[in-house]
């Protein structure tokens, strides 16, 4: 048998085998396997398994490792699925895979590439009426429709959990690391559009006249002030140039 | 490729702090290298922060050099990338596969010893010291099954690849001793044939008994049996860099200095018994 041949047999085995048929030594390897991918999710899923308790979190794990194969040199890759799994098996509680995916958006922010945000101090000297915002690349964007954010907040903090709830009109939830720390908050639907216009390469001045047109001049002016005001507060700006990317 | 005396211990999680806010008694750390392989953030702040303290060494457990698919080129360029930023003391693998067709096992696999795997795990050295631009270190594992059709022990097996790729050892006794109650052989007889001039390091560890096998779970302090193998080799290896691998049940670091220090002990002992 060829090298290539007896690995294929092997993983195979580790996936599906049944071990007991097999030597002691291949159920070693099948156990170890199976191990490393259930400490990896108990690791990066631990508020999702608080919320929704042991045995069905042992559940949905066996589900998921039947469902999804490692693939990647990196064993943090295999929670990206784990979500998806959730929201499979949870059609109708939205709660638990918006908190999943918020454990998984914390923790691949904590991770992300290291930048110098914009400061104050550099706004200043920003020609805002041709500036153009560049983004911090850890931000993930995700509609929230339950009160996932709050059972976050609840369940790091040790308090007593709310029940779950929908929110009264669907929110988005913003995540990104700030320094070393990340961090989230849920954002309004005028907010993540003017987030998603910058971030597509609008003009801040175009920005702002583009929140006018729907908000009226008064509040529009204020609103637009209001997100950059936030936006340099929490380290979502990398910088501002003073040329339009795209029109 | 050994030549030094130097004692290290692994870097884990629980002991980030006392490592950064006390100057710990130990001549290098090691780190699992892929632990620190991502874009930024705290785990790479917190290995510059310990590498303008410490030597380091890296540790890595997916290059799968046993890989009859060659490679992972993705993994290869961050490796290197990290290689370059933290200079390291070493830069290891281990003998054995974690990957094919797309699947991946993060678990350290065997590999038959025969002529076939020898030309892969060569080749595949070979690619991965060129792209790293230095050579590596090559540990020997702890293992569960062997193959039919095997055309040499794991010892000449090991031999050969570093022969033939100018690689070095890091010699794990303890995964010597849970191999050799496994598979039934000799661990002096293992010991003595591995070439002295290769080892550039050694792991020491604990393990565990199974319903079957010993078990390589880095979960225990060194047993003696460890310790009397250690000792056993020094003497023909001469000065060389050891280590204490704990990855689970991580005790307060003070036990660890205290194994630490009895590897110290060991060493000391054999260098006045060459001299």
């Amino acid at each position: 048998m060829s090298l290539l041949a007896l690995q294929r047999d092997f993983g195979a085995f580790l996936r599906d085998g049944d071990a007991a048929d097999a030597r002691p030594g291949m159920r070693v390897y099948q156990n170890n396997y199976r191990a490393q991918l259930v400490a990896c999710l108990e690791d990066g899923f631990a508020r999702s398994r608080a919320w929704i308790g042991d045995d069905a979190f042992e559940q949905a794990v066996i589900r998921h490792i039947r469902r999804v194969r490692p693939s990647s040199w990196t064993l943090d890759a295999y929670a990206h699925d784990f979500p998806d799994t959730l929201a499979w098996l949870y059609p109708h509680d939205p709660e638990i895979v918006e908190l999943a995916w918020l454990e998984l958006a914390l923790a691949e922010a904590f991770v992300g590439p290291d930048v110098d945000p914009l400061s104050p101090t550099d706004a200043a000297n920003v020609d805002w009426d041709k500036a153009v915002l560049h983004f911090i690349p850890t931000i993930d964007l995700r509609g929230v429709t339950s009160n996932a954010c709050d059972l976050w907040v609840a369940l790091a903090a040790g308090e007593a959990l709310p029940a779950a709830a929908m929110l009264d009109e669907p929110h988005t939830a913003i995540v990104w690391r700030q320094d070393l720390i990340s961090r989230f908050r849920l954002i309004d639907a005028r907010e993540k559009q003017a987030l998603l216009l910058a971030r597509a390469g609008l003009s801040f001045a175009d920005l702002c006249a583009a929140i006018i047109a729907s908000c009226g001049e008064a509040d529009g002016v204020a609103l637009a002030g209001a997100y950059l005001g936030r936006w340099l507060a929490d380290g979502l700006l990398d910088h501002a140039t003073g040329e339009t990317q795209c029109a | 490729m050994h030549g030094q005396s130097r004692f290290g211990l692994g870097l884990r999680k629980p002991h980030y702090a006392e490592f950064l806010e006390h100057r710990i008694a130990v001549d290098f750390v090691e780190v699992i290298s892929e632990n620190f392989m991502v874009d930024g953030g705290r785990p790479r702040q917190i290995l510059r922060d310990v590498r303008a303290l410490y030597p380091v060494a890296l540790h890595g457990v997916s290059m799968s050099v046993g890989s009859a698919e060659g490679l992972d080129r993705a993994y290869l360029a961050r490796l290197r990338a990290l290689v370059h930023e933290i200079e390291p003391l070493f830069v290891s693998d281990h003998l054995c596969w974690t990957r094919v067709g797309g699947f991946n096992s993060h678990d350290l696999l065997p590999l038959p010893y025969t002529e076939e795997a020898l030309e892969i795990v060569v080749a595949n050295v070979a690619a991965a010291q060129d792209a790293l631009g230095r050579t590596m270190l090559i540990e020997n594992p702890s293992s569960y099954v062997a193959f039919d059709g095997a055309a040499m022990r794991e010892w000449e097996f090991l031999d050969a690849v570093c022969a033939r790729t100018g690689c070095g050892l890091l010699l794990d006794v303890n995964n010597v001793f849970v191999s050799a109650a496994n598979h039934g052989f000799d661990a002096r007889a293992y010991l003595d044939f591995l070439p002295p001039e290769r080892v550039g390091q050694i792991h020491l560890a604990g393990h565990s008994q199974g319903e079957a096998l010993l078990i390589d779970t880095h979960d225990r302090p060194v047993p003696a049996s460890v310790w009397d193998l250690y000792a056993h080799v020094l003497p023909r290896l001469g000065p060389v860099a050891t280590m204490i691998e704990r990855d689970d049940d991580i005790p307060p670091l003070r036990e660890l200095l205290a194994e630490l220090a009895t590897a110290r002990a060991i060493s000391i002992g054999s260098e006045r018994l060459a001299a």
